[in-house]
């Protein structure tokens, strides 16, 4: 029963609202223009650093989103530029060097006033005046069977709020993915020739998706980091990968399944874990090697899943028959 | 042949001059590394008739096609559209001057419904700007009439049962129907086809080659690339003959199999099928 409480507790968790976000704008570059970015990371990681020194330097909360927006932007239109004219995996290679690069930067010591190196920059440092907003009480707070904070970093505040920017996002995709410039982007997806020969400027609307994926990637490290703190190292490829799985999962190129993948892959990883050091001895499996077993007990799962249903939860399977 | 056909007083010689040329190429060279694909000194094409590119395998006619539409650049080379030059244009701004084309190896997008092919084919949306895309009021009217037009054209090539399918599960011959018929949605004053006929089984070669008479009953120019000579004799009104790279004849389809460098050219690099054909008639 516990473990139930545990998972529900999971679903409705910020991290998973961030990631949530973090799929929905891979989903604007892989489900709708087929576009290979493999640094998502990289843009909520810019995100973080965009909003957190905004705000620790003084500035307002809007301001904070605001930079935090432009960074992102800025980093697409830069990795855009050269490699969308060419093949698909340059992409992929550009932006897995590119978001490793934020991360090293973000890192070195001679950043070190600016993006606090290794440590990264405490939540108590710019995590203020976005829980001085909170409506809710500045205590433990029970709604139901879940217990968070009311106002401080993982809390019903932040709960809300990601939840929010989840169903806008949401709404952004489903209303552009249904609009002519969606099926525009889903003709890239399929063949850009084609596009090129009816009279639309192909590279324009790769970088439109660019952007306002990186961007929608930008806002999922904010709220992350206001859950956690900002941290270089957790935003490194893994984050990529796991932002990946969790789209492909859930469905690419379809509406909710960004969403269903972030929740399904944090409550299995919460349940394997859960079962695991319910019915595996200590004596067999300690509790630090609980944690590795469980992410390769996923990684297994989703394997499965790729192998046996390849269009994701949501995905329709018609469709990706006839990919060719 | 009439008064008002308007190839009557056109020689019969490479690079001849229109009397009222939708195209022309002047100096057009593109070289692959030591490779001449193509050379072309002087190439026009005749409005609102249909003109056929042919020539044997490796003649640089598909090479051709992609300089002129825009999708290959010359490294040197004039070429106008309606007294445009094209050079340097984008292959989109060529497609939105009116001028758009088809591929070799079709490019129906498969993973999309007939329907939504045939609109992404339609010019003027404005939805599809990302900003326009947000309020749907802005484009759903033009979206209706963009549907209205679909069909009509669907109707037209016989694919109109298809329209909800999934374009990945259409056959080949269909698939090139649809991009036919793709092509169309933007009006273009000119087509340009890549072998039509490549893949398109005989029961549907013949209203192929019925929607193509019929584009030009419309008023719009076609050029194309083919291999079936039979097909070639049948529809097109002047045939430009393509070998290594060079323009080597031109001229009415009854006649210009019966040059002499023609037939040089297809006897030296493939010497059955198409001369044969052409033997007993």
């Amino acid at each position: 029963m516990d473990l139930l409480f545990d998972l529900l507790r999971e679903a409705i968790a910020p991290t998973t609202a961030a990631f949530a976000l973090a799929a929905i704008g891979l989903n604007f570059h892989f489900g709708l223009t087929g576009l290979l970015n493999m640094g998502q990371a990289g843009f909520m990681l810019l995100g973080m650093y965009g909003y957190a020194i905004t705000v620790r330097e003084g500035g307002p909360i809007w301001l904070g989103i605001i930079v935090a927006i432009a960074c992102a932007a800025v980093f697409g239109v830069i990795l855009g530029w050269p490699t969308l004219k060419l093949r698909g995996d340059y992409l992929a290679i550009v932006t897995i060097a590119a978001a490793e690069m934020i991360r090293y930067l973000g890192r070195s010591q001679n950043l070190n006033d600016l993006t606090g190196a290794s440590t990264g920059i405490r939540g108590n440092d710019f995590k203020g005046s976005f829980e001085e907003l909170s409506p809710f009480p500045d205590s433990m707070v029970t709604i139901g069977p879940f217990t968070f904070h009311g106002t401080r970093s993982t809390s019903w505040w932040l709960v809300l709020v990601g939840w929010t920017l989840v169903g806008l996002m949401v709404l952004l995709y489903w209303r552009l993915s249904k609009s002519p410039w969606g099926r525009v982007l889903k003709g890239i997806r399929e063949d850009e020739d084609a596009v090129r020969s009816l009279g639309k400027n192909v590279y324009s609307y790769k970088m439109q998706a660019l952007v306002i994926g990186g961007v929608i990637g930008a806002l999922a490290g904010i709220v992350w980091s206001l859950g956690a703190s900002v941290q270089p190292d957790s935003m490194g490829r893994p984050t990529t990968f796991w932002v990946w799985t969790l789209l492909l999962l859930g469905g690419a190129a379809t509406v909710f399944g960004p969403v269903l993948g972030s929740i399904l892959f944090w409550c299995s990883l919460v349940l394997v874990k859960g079962l695991a050091s319910a019915f595996i001895p200590t004596t067999v499996l300690s509790s630090q090697q609980l944690e590795p077993f469980s992410l390769a007990l996923v990684g297994v799962t989703l394997m499965c899943l790729v192998i046996f249903r390849p269009q994701g939860v949501l995905g329709d399977k018609k469709e990706l028959a006839f990919n060719d | 042949m009439t008064d008002t056909d308007p190839f009557a007083h056109v020689p019969h010689e490479p690079g001849a001059p229109k009397k009222d040329p939708i195209v022309t190429a002047d100096n057009v060279h593109r070289h692959f590394g030591g490779l001449t694909a193509v050379e072309v000194d002087h190439f026009e094409v005749q409005r609102g008739a249909i003109t056929a590119l042919i020539g044997p395998n490796g003649a640089g006619k598909s090479t051709f096609f992609n300089l002129l539409t825009g999708f290959d650049k010359p490294q040197s080379g004039e070429w106008l559209f309606n007294g445009h030059s094209l050079k340097g244009v984008s292959p989109a701004a060529v497609a939105r001057a009116g001028k758009v084309r088809t591929f070799q190896l079709t490019k129906a997008l498969s993973r999309m419904t007939v329907i939504e092919n045939m609109r992404l084919g339609a010019s003027r949306q404005r939805g599809e700007n990302f900003f326009a895309a947000f309020v749907p009021k802005l484009w759903a009217q033009r979206e209706e009439e963009i549907t209205a037009q679909a069909h009509v054209l669907l109707k037209r090539f016989k694919l109109y049962e298809k329209k909800d399918d999934y374009a990945g599960s259409l056959s080949g011959g269909q698939r090139k129907l649809l991009e036919m018929a793709r092509a169309l949605m933007s009006e273009p004053e000119m087509v340009m086809l890549d072998e039509p006929m490549a893949g398109v089984n005989p029961a549907l070669t013949e209203s192929l080659l019925d929607h193509i008479v019929e584009l030009k009953n419309e008023g719009v120019t076609v050029l194309f690339v083919e291999h079936d000579m039979h097909m070639v004799r049948r529809i097109s009104d002047w045939v430009v003959v393509m070998a290594e790279g060079r323009i080597i004849a031109e001229g009415p389809p009854s006649t210009v199999m019966q040059n002499e460098e023609v037939q040089a050219a297809y006897l030296g690099v493939h010497h059955d099928t198409d001369l044969s054909e052409e033997g007993p008639a």
